[in-house]
Parts: structure tokens; sequence; C-alpha cells
């Protein structure tokens, strides 16, 4: 074991993180030396978390040499750990205060529209990412970590599901594939992550693993709240075992498509038509369908598109789509929008709607519009769709009141 | 030395450089009388019959108008950072061996990075405008020989009116100028669109030297500087750098973080009722106001609207509104790009205007106190919406005040500004500057929510229902130390390095030395 280590990011560009070079010495004490552009206004606060967490695991002797770009507290001291655990091993986790908000509970149905990616070993992304309300934000452990950063980046990530203020969105994170992905689970379950996204999945045997080492997880560190998940599928074979996926756990509560590598394993290029995703697409919405999941479409990669954006939520939508990733905040709006029932669809769900009202209040059995007879599904879905309509603005929450009073008005006039 | 506190709370010093000084007492309090100041009586008889002016050398120039020491040049930032003038002065006054002047610049810029040496050699005593990036670290590290004084553009043309400033030789750079001295800034190689922040120093001071490399034959037209109040007139090669004269601020900006504040601003004025049929606004430069302008622009399209003036800084987005007929004047302060200097100079209804029509308080109104919205930026507000535009939270001085105190007179005073920037809350207990007293700051818009100024109980009426996230500007401070942290304050000497004007001359703040 070297006695040399280091961790964070710093250089042109860097902000919000700081990089620690940290050195286990055998005698001299602490010798600590600290460069920040708030050093004025946080230079005694940084120096702080750093005995602290020197304190914290037992080191006595030790250079240490922080160079700060304007990091939060929580992620200092998550540099200083992942520096820390590399030259001694230990059970011990330093911890950051947490948050109220972060210990709430997600619901197996609740709207995931827009989630958007934040590469985990990156903070500057993360502060701001909340306010943007994307109905979930995902933490990337995999594909947008450099290999020789996944590790640090688990104590980073596991500090912000503690203290970043989420704004509501879902606590989400992608995990790496394989073992490495198995370990990240044990930063993430103690830890109030709301739904783990598994990459490449291909099989149901790989989630059934994950989600028996989340429930060892669970039980051990008495987690109440549920964990979700929402499988990625990738490859061809993911796509032939989709349903397979999809119920291979009650946890599974929406399933993605990635669409950049399943073009790249069916060996055809990825087109703005997407013809040549088609099948694994409606493969991907029948399974989630049958498996009563939710199913979310890959992301949109041409952030500065934004025409391009909605034509392709609209196709997503009429494939049965019920949402799809963002990898920039300012698609976040575009999904709300096109996702949402469109004036049509709004009026049409209206009607069905206050037809079920008509008749609850009557104590009709069966609800009609005109002399169609309408399904109890068909109800439901309208709803949702009022309901969403709603949550997006596009319908005020009085609405029914309002046509009521419309309809009342109507015929007192026709009397 | 000697200090108050004025009417806003800061202490502040009786004496500057040896001039008596007159604390802050509040808005619109101070209010002198008598007579304005005037120039030098002069006659035509002094000055060559056949309009020729020119002179073979800057230096020659220099000379003929007297160069001694002590003396207070003025010169004007229309050539922001691409400015090339400014330095010759004082290459030849450190030359000539002249001491202890008093440099007056509109505003001083990073290129005037190179004057520090002559500061420290005493050839400058001290700047009086503002000082920015080096010079404001210089500054803040005591080693600026006199104290330095910050203006608004307003309080530049104040001082000159009241008598507190009186410039000895003004070197105006123009663009294009003929041999009598006319002059203007909306052509030549080097333009820059206007001249307005030399108005003022054309009619007061005691010798006018214009710089041009555009010599043009008599007459030069439009004249935005008359000629019958120049001395001399000196061609030379090159003035300025057009690529750093139109720089920097003027690219939308592609953060989400800061379209969210100006989507949200945008949406703040549509429900507040401002953006209606005829309203003006001014959005300076800086891509969160760029977008503002061109989210209003949005507006007025799909509503089949008009807005009647802006202010400018004009930029491309502002001038193609115009052009699209969705506004019908821009009273220009400074053009930012390529595009406002073609437009002012095509353009009729692109009218260019100064600091007197604009800002200055001793004139009979000024237009800035008629715009319905101005959006402005800070690097700090406190509690009381008091703000800071000049130094930043670690005590170091790098802006200047630029036309912002004067717009704070607008009917709505919006700033837009992030919670915290990189862990420095901007929203905090107290200014390490106040630059602007919070009763003239009625919304401060962040991305975390917005707090209307409790003076404002109209706004907060009419904004009762909105979907925007309404806070108190207290929430807003707490938010900011949950997320960063109470910072430390800067430690500082009780030494003044520099103090700040309010428009009316009086003083509202006092910058102080770092402790190093």
């Amino acid at each position: 074991m070297s006695n040399i280590a280091t961790a964070g990011n710093k250089g042109k560009g860097v902000r919000s993180d700081c990089f620690v070079t940290l050195e286990l010495t055998k005698s001299n004490g602490l010798e600590i030396k600290l460069e920040s552009k708030v050093k004025t206004l946080y230079g005694k606060s940084i120096l702080d978390d750093i005995n602290k967490v020197l304190k914290f695991f037992g080191i006595k002797n030790a250079k240490i040499y922080v160079e700060d770009s304007g990091a939060l507290s929580f992620i200092i001291i998550a540099r200083i750990e992942a520096a820390i655990r590399q030259l001694m091993k230990t059970e011990k986790e330093y911890l950051p205060p947490l948050l109220k908000e972060n210990t709430t509970a997600t619901g197996r149905d609740r709207s995931r529209v827009s989630r958007l990616y934040l590469p985990g070993n990156t903070p500057s992304l993360m502060l701001n990412a909340g306010i943007h309300k994307p109905d979930g934000l995902i933490l990337d452990l995999e594909d947008a970590v450099a290999t020789a950063k996944k590790d640090e980046a688990r104590y980073l990530v596991r500090n912000a599901l503690i203290h970043l203020n989420f704004y509501g969105a879902e606590r989400m994170v992608r995990i790496n594939q394989g073992e490495r992905g198995l370990k990240d689970l044990e930063f993430l379950v103690p830890h109030n992550v709301n739904l783990i996204l598994l990459p490449k999945c291909e099989e149901a045997d790989q989630l059934k693993k994950m989600d028996k080492k989340v429930q060892e997880l669970r039980k051990k560190f008495k987690v109440k709240n549920p964990v979700w998940f929402m499988p990625i599928i990738e490859s061809a074979k993911g796509v032939l075992n989709a349903y397979s996926i999809a119920t291979a756990s009650e946890n599974v509560v929406a399933m993605a498509i990635g669409l950049e590598d399943y073009t790249a394993d069916l060996g055809a290029k990825r087109t703005q038509e997407a013809t040549e995703s088609f099948f694994a697409r409606s493969m991907v919405v029948n399974a989630c369908r049958a498996a009563g999941i939710q199913p979310i479409d890959s992301v949109f990669s041409d952030v500065s598109d934004m025409e391009g954006l909605k034509q392709n939520v609209l196709k997503s939508k009429a494939l049965g789509f019920d949402g799809m990733g963002c990898i920039h905040p300012r698609q976040i709006r575009v999904l709300h929008e096109y996702f949402a029932p469109d004036a049509i669809e709004i009026e049409k769900a209206k009607k069905i709607v206050l037809a079920f009202h008509e008749a609850t209040k009557k104590g009709l059995g069966v609800v009609s519009l005109g002399t169609k007879m309408i399904d109890p599904p068909v109800v439901k879905r309208a709803q949702k769709s009022i309901d969403t309509a709603v949550a997006v603005g596009k319908l005020t929450k009085d609405w029914m009141e309002i046509e009521i009073d419309k309809a009342t008005e109507t015929s007192a006039k026709n009397n | 030395m000697k200090f108050v506190k004025n009417a806003i709370g800061r202490l502040v010093p009786t004496e500057v450089n040896g001039e008596k000084q007159v604390p802050y007492k509040g808005i619109g309090k101070h209010k002198p009388s008598g007579r304005k100041a005037a120039p030098l009586i002069v006659s035509a008889a002094d000055f060559p019959r056949d309009g020729n002016k020119l002179q073979p050398t800057l230096k020659y120039a220099l000379k003929k108008a007297g160069l001694k020491n002590g003396m207070t040049i003025s010169t004007h930032h229309h050539f922001r950072n691409g400015d090339l003038v400014a330095q010759q002065i004082f290459d030849i006054a450190h030359e000539m061996g002249v001491k202890n002047l008093r440099w007056l610049p509109s505003a001083s810029f990073e290129c005037h990075s190179s004057l520090i040496k002559y500061l420290e050699d005493g050839t400058i005593h001290h700047i009086e405008g503002s000082m920015n990036g080096a010079l404001g670290k210089f500054t803040s590290e005591g080693k600026m020989k006199g104290i330095g004084i910050l203006r608004s553009h307003g309080g530049r043309y104040q001082s000159i009116q009241d008598g507190e400033v009186h410039i000895d030789i003004a070197v105006i750079a123009a663009p294009t100028a003929d041999p009598f001295g006319n002059a203007t800034g909306d052509r030549g190689p080097a333009a820059c669109g206007l001249l307005g922040f030399a108005l003022a120093d054309s009619q007061y001071a005691d010798k006018v030297i214009v710089v041009t490399d555009n010599l043009i034959p008599f007459p030069c037209i439009p004249w935005q500087i008359h000629g019958n109040y120049v001395d001399y007139v000196v061609n030379v090669d090159k003035i300025g750098i057009p690529e750093k004269i139109v720089s920097g601020t003027t690219e939308v900006t592609k953060s989400p973080d800061r379209l969210l504040l100006a989507e949200w601003t945008v949406r703040f004025c549509d429900e507040a009722g401002i953006i209606r049929e005829g309203f003006s606004f001014q959005a300076g430069a800086g891509g969160t106001a760029l977008s503002i302008g061109i989210y209003f622009a949005e507006i007025l399209r799909e509503r089949k609207m008009k807005a009647r003036w802006a202010r400018g800084g004009s930029n491309k987005y502002l001038v193609k509104m115009m052009e699209d007929g969705l506004l019908d004047y821009i009273l220009d302060g400074q053009t930012f790009d390529l595009e406002g200097v073609r437009s002012m100079r095509e353009n009729p209804n692109h009218v260019n205007t100064s600091p007197f029509t604009s800002y200055n308080y001793h004139g009979k109104g000024n237009f800035a106190s008629m715009v319905d919205v101005v959006i402005l930026g800070a690097t700090e507000v406190d509690v009381n919406f008091n703000a800071n535009v000049v130094s930043h939270s670690d005590g170091y001085l790098l802006h200047g005040i630029g036309g912002w105190q004067n717009c704070l007179f607008s009917k709505c005073t919006i700033l837009p500004v992030p919670l915290f920037r990189d862990r420095i809350p901007v929203v905090r207990d107290e200014c390490t500057t106040i630059c602007g007293p919070g009763e003239l700051i009625d919304v401060i818009v962040t991305e975390r929510g917005i707090a209307i100024n409790p003076l404002r109980k109209d706004l907060i009426k009419t904004m009762k229902n909105s979907k925007l996230p309404i806070k108190t500007i207290q929430q807003l401070k707490a938010e900011a130390e949950l997320i960063c942290g109470k910072p430390q304050n800067p430690e500082v000497t009780k030494n003044p390095v520099a103090i700040i004007k309010w428009v009316d001359g009086t003083v509202i703040d006092t910058v102080w030395k770092l402790k190093l």
C-alpha cells in the first residue's frame, strides 16, 4: 500500500470541488496546507472540516494538501475520506448531517416523466440540479465517471444523498455493472436512495442478485423506505428478455431503454427517424405494460436542438412511453410539456371524468358518454391525463367546478 | 482622519485627499444650492480662423494644454477593454516628469492595469472613477497614494457640474473627427457607437484634446462632440482595438441556472403587469440580462404589443427588437456590439444619449427614473435590500459603479442574482460595501426564490397568488447560509482606500484597506 493518496478534481474550469493530497507519516503530527479561492470567507471552516475528518479516522501524523475551488463542506469531507480510505482499511464512515428532506420515500407510481443524469464525480453540476424540477435526479456512478475516479465518486454520491437538496426530485443513482455495482449499493442503500438504475441489464438474474443485496442491506441498516429499481435495457439480449427483467422483482417500478449501446449492439446506425430501434422500444413498452410498470425512453443527446427534442418526445409518447432521460436541465420542461396530454386529449379526458362524476353522484354503476359505455380503465387513464395536465399547469385545479358552473349556467339560460 | 456614521449606518471619512466630504443623508436629501460650475471664458480670437486645430503629436498637445503637477486628467471608457489612449497620456506625463495627477476615467478596465507603475512612482496620485481588476486589487491592498473615489456615470456629471471636480485636461478618444474637433463614435475603424461619457468633460474642462485615428475633412457629421468646445485635435495611427471595444458580455447565456433567473424575472414582470403596450425597460449587458430582453421580445411578439422605449447598452438583440417593430426607440448610453453601432448610425430611432439626459442629479429630471423596469446585477445584497456592485465579499474592490446607482431610480428595480457563487452567499446579513440603498431595490430574483422589498406593498399584493417561489429576503439569506455555511468577514484595517459616492455627491460607504 502506497502512503500517498489523492482525491477530487482541480484545474481550469473546475468549480465547487477540491483536490486532496494526503500522505500518512510516522511522526511530526499534522501538517495542513490549504489553498482556496474562498479562503477569506471559509478558510476557518475548511480547516475545521479537515481536522475533524482526520481526527475521526484517528490520523495523528499526516501531510494533507487541499486545493479548493469553492467546494461545500459535504464535498470537502467526501474528498478527504476518499483519500483516507485508499490508505487505511476501516469500516468507519464520516457523514455530513442528514437533511430532513432527504429521508422521504417515493411511491411506486409517482411520475417519472423526466430524470436528469448528473455525473457522480462532478459536484458543480449537482448543486443546482434540483431547482430545475426534474421528476428524478440520477447521480451517475457508471459511464459519466472515469474508471480511475469510480471509488472516490462513491463517497461524493453518498454524501450528496445525505446532504444535497434534491428539491423534491426522486433520489436516483445509476450503479456500475457487475460486482462493482453490487459494492456501490453499500454506499447508497443505507442513505435513503429512492431508486437504483441498473445499466446493461440483459437477464432477470442480474436484477435478482441486486435485489438480494439491497434487501440484505435494508435489513442490516434498518431501512424502512422502499428502494425501487429501474433496469436499463441496452442490448439485443436485454430486449428479448425484457418481460422477464420487468417482472424479476416486485421492486421494479420502471424500465428504460438505452439506445446508444443498443444500436451499437445491433450494428446499426442510430438515426433521427429511429427505425432501427422501433422494435426494441416497442418491446420495452409492451413488456412494461404487461408487467404494470413505467416504460421510459432513451435520452436525446443534442442539447441545443429543442425542436428535435420535442419531435422525439412526441414520437416517444406515441409509442407508449411515460418518460425520458435528460442530460441537460433545459430539456426537462420540453419533456413535461409534450409528454403531458395536449388540448384535444384534455378535452376528452374532462368529458370522461365529468361523466364518471355524474354517474357516481346519481349512484349509477355504469358510466356512459353519449351512447358509449365507458370502462373503468378508460376513466382511470382519463383521470391520469387530467392529473398530469393540472401538474404542468395546462389545467386549473378547480376545472371541474368551473365546468359544472358552466353547464348549470347554460341550462339556466336554456330554461 | 475623522469619520462619521452616515444615514445608512456606514462609517465614512469627512475629508478625502484634502477635500471636505458630505456624508450620505438619505435619498433626495442633499440638495446643494447656488450656481453650477462654469467653464473658462474663451475667445474665438485665440483659435485659428480656418478651424484647423491639428497638433503634430499627443505630447505636443498635452504640453500646449499646460500639463503639470497635480492636474486632473479625464479619459473615457467608450473603448472599454480596447483603449489605447489613456496609457499614452500617462506615458507622456511620466516622460515629462509630471507628478501627482488625478486620473478621472469614466471607467477603468483590465487594459489599464499597466498604469499601476505610474500609481507606484507617483505620476498618478489617485483615481476617481472606477478601479477594476488589477487596479482594484492594488487599491484594496492600500498601495495607491491617494484615496480612490468611485462615482456612478451620473455622479461623474454631477461632480463636474456642482464643482466638486474640476477637469484641467480632457482627452477624448474619437473614432472619427475633423480638424475643428467635431467628433463622432458611430463610424471609423474604432467605432464604438457614441461618446456620451465625454460630454460633460468637453463642456467643462479647461482644455479639451480630441484624439482620433480617422481624421476626415470638416464637417464631421454627426457631431456627437462639438468642435466649439475643443482646443486641439491629434491624429494618430490607432486609438483602440476594435475586437476589444465590443467584447465579453454580448452573448446570451447557455447556463441553465441563469436562464432560469431570466425566465423568472420575465414571468415576474409579466404577472406584476409591467409588460404592457407602451412600456419601457432597461436590461444591461451580461448573459442573464440579454436573455431577459429576448424573452420580453417573445412576449411582445406573441401578444402583438410594442414597447415604447428601451435604454441601452444596446446590443444585437435590442436592435433586432426595434427592427422587428417590437420597440419604438432605443435611448442608448453605450453600444455593446457592432450591430448596436450600425443601428445607431443608420436608424434615427436609435438615439445617442449621455449621462446628462439619463442620469445627472443636477438635471431637471432624468430618463433613468422614467423607466418602467430595470434589470441589474450585484455582487451582494443584504437583508435590507442594500446592494453592492463594487467589491467582492473578500473585501477586494473589483468593479465600477457604472450607471447602476442611477438606474435604481426606475419604477421597478429587479436584481436577478444567484443565491451563491462558488460557495459565497450573495444574499447576506450585511454588504461588504453598500453602493445602493435598499429603498430603491424592489425585487431580488434568485434560483431558489424571489424576494420582494416589504416597502413595495403593491407588488406584494399583486404577486400574492403567484406560482413563482416568493420568499422573504431573510428566508433567502438563511437558505444561502444553510447551503454554504456562515461566512467569516474579511479582515480590514481602519484605513480607507476608497470611498463610494452616492448619485448626489455624498459619501455612502468606505472601502477599507485589507489586512494582508
